[in-house]
């Protein structure tokens, strides 16, 4: 009983030296905020606003938590969802190629986006003195992600921290690339493509990532009052969609048909694995949509809807399509549906509403349709898991669409004071929009296009772009990674 | 003797099994194959690529039996395996040899 008194007396003491301590500490600091500041500090982030000087440095945890889980979803779209996704719909011999290829490039990109990539999106130090390079590319202050740490960086977001928004942005860095695997696979070399996947990030990922994002990129109307162009991308449709999709048209034309195509069979191997991994993408693709408001607010809850929405009615479409045309609706119908509605609603998930959603389900789940059953035979070209037909063909549509159906019911930053400014509220209140759109989109898809060129064509003359036929046929996963995907 | 060699339908086999099991033969082997006859094959469609699937998965079924019962079990397999669509399967009969049971030794019927 003593022992247990003088236990409770020492720690009690203890506080007491601690109370005086911090009094003596706060004594040095700046004035104690009143309770009306911290009162509306509280209030700053219930409603996802500056806190002022009483919160200054302190991330919110309602919005920290949901940036982690968003952060974790988009990573689980690339591993194992797109993964699974791509690696079901190629021939067994090639199911850890496809695997190879999204771990591969996740490592990568991480080790460009701490290097240097975080900087040259999100940084801002190369518009200093007003100079244009800053339109295009952010700087050089975060550098190996120095001074990147828990505190907000309030040039984006109040309440999260500076490295959960970093770490946030990076999964969409990952998940861009790997998207491109898709049109390129069975036949391209691994060596090859982690090559292709680390200039194409520097030249085309990283300036267009800033340009449409950074605080002072040109063409991103909500955020950047000098915008140039007064364009609205909520989560990825030209940065992420055409960017990959318009590439991997490219690469796979420049690349060349997979041996045997239109002549062998290659059905795909496990739609199983195939339908395992839409539906982690769907799941995923919540973090991407709703996570894109970085915080868990209003505009989270709507994208959160229209996200839902648009992929459930794009995902019923495409399959009564087929159907109607064919005779059976198809798993990969099914499949291809709702990826191509979670396409197709990215760019406007936080600025639509849910009747925008599903005009939104309803082209996406129709019109890749006729571009990856029409199109691709018309053509002929080889874009193996359809890429192009459902990431160009949707992030294009998207990104054109959100110019009519966006509106300030859905997020009243179309009309904040930097849009304002550079005119973007004007074209959501009158109409018009969708021109600045059309810009954004010309440049992405010219960005895209001339730089897979040039990159494919470099690669091409010196490591070589293709496996050499033996692999080929052999299958990547035994030659290239000296495994099989399964062992009876 | 005489080796019957029956091709069936998968979900048959059970029945094959069953039915055969009811008049008294005690083994069988059992493999999974490919293969097409007058069904042919069908057509997948994965988007926009259309391909023909040949050969579809059968059971090939191999039972030795004493020439007394034969007949027997060729009705019994055309019993259970029979849908009376097209694809039901075939059945070959040929002549069996010698048959010897490893363990013992034993030749012929005994070792059936």
């Amino acid at each position: 009983m003593l022992s247990k008194l003088l236990s409770l007396r020492s720690v009690l003491l203890a506080l007491g030296v601690a109370a005086t301590s911090w009094c003596a500490f706060g004594a040095d600091a700046p004035a104690t905020p009143s309770s009306e500041e911290r009162i509306a500090a509280l209030e700053a982030y219930v409603n996802n606003t500056d806190p002022g000087k009483a919160l200054t440095g302190v991330a919110g945890p309602g919005h920290n938590a949901w940036m982690m889980t968003s952060a974790a979803l988009v990573l689980f779209m690339t591993l194992p969802g797109l993964a699974l996704f791509y690696g079901g719909l190629v021939r067994s011999k090639n199911v850890l190629s496809v695997l190879a290829q999204c771990l591969g490039i996740a490592g990568l990109v991480t080790i460009l986006w701490w290097a240097f990539g975080y900087s040259f999106v999100f940084g801002k130090s190369f518009s200093e003195g007003g100079s244009i390079l800053g339109q295009f590319l952010g700087g050089t202050e975060f550098l190996f992600m120095k001074g990147v740490g828990s505190a907000p960086n309030t040039d984006y977001a109040y309440w999260i921290s500076h490295n959960v928004f970093s770490m946030y942005q990076m999964m969409f860095a990952i998940i861009t690339p790997a998207l491109i695997v898709g049109a390129i696979a069975e036949r391209m070399k691994y060596s090859a493509i982690l090559v292709f996947v680390a200039i194409w990030m520097v030249v085309v990922y990283f300036p267009l990532a800033h340009m449409v994002w950074g605080v002072t990129g040109s063409m991103n109307g909500v955020w950047n009052g000098d915008a140039s162009i007064r364009a609205i991308d909520f989560a990825g449709g030209t940065v992420v969609h055409m960017s990959s999709g318009w590439s991997a048209l490219v690469l796979c034309l420049i690349l060349g048909p997979r041996i045997g195509f239109l002549k062998e069979k290659m059905a795909p191997h496990s739609m199983v694995l195939c339908m395992v991994g839409t539906g982690i993408l769907w799941v995923g693709w919540y973090g991407f949509n709703a996570g894109s408001a970085l915080a868990a607010d209003g505009i989270a809850a709507n994208a959160f809807t229209t996200t839902t929405i648009a992929a459930a009615v794009a995902a019923f479409v495409w399959p009564m399509l087929e159907w109607i045309t064919r005779g059976h609706p198809s798993i990969l119908g099914f499949c291809s549906g709702a990826v191509g509605g979670l396409v197709v609603i990215t760019p406007a998930a936080g600025f639509t509403d849910v009747s925008g959603a599903v005009i939104i389900g309803l082209l996406a789940g129709s019109v890749p349709y006729f571009a990856c059953t029409k199109l691709k035979g018309w053509l002929k070209y080889d874009d193996a898991l359809d890429t192009f037909g459902v990431h160009a063909v949707g992030g294009t549509m998207g990104a054109l669409v959100t110019g009519f159906l966006a509106t300030t019911d859905a997020n009243a930053n179309l009309t904040g004071s930097y849009a304002t400014k550079n005119g973007l509220a004007a074209l959501v209140t009158d109409g018009g929009l969708w021109l600045e759109q059309l810009k954004a989109m010309g440049i992405t898809i010219a960005m895209s296009v001339i730089a897979t060129i040039v990159i494919a064509y470099a690669i091409k003359a010196t490591i070589g772009l293709r496996a050499a036929p033996d692999v080929e046929r052999q299958g990547l996963d035994l030659s290239e990674h000296g495994e099989e995907g399964y062992i009876y | 003797m005489k080796l019957i060699t029956a091709i069936i339908k998968p979900f048959k086999l059970e029945e094959v099994k069953d039915a055969l099991s009811g008049i008294g033969i005690e083994g069988m082997t059992v493999t999974e194959v490919k293969g097409f006859g007058r069904q042919k094959g069908h057509t997948e469609i994965y988007r926009g690529s259309e391909y023909t699937v040949d050969f579809l998965p059968k059971v090939k079924l191999e039972v030795a039996v004493a020439d007394a019962i034969v007949a027997k079990a060729i009705d019994t397999i055309v019993a259970a395996a029979k849908t009376g669509k097209i694809g039901d399967g075939k059945i070959f009969v040929s002549p069996l040899e010698e048959v010897i049971r490893i363990r013992t030794d034993e030749r012929g019927d005994t070792a059936i």
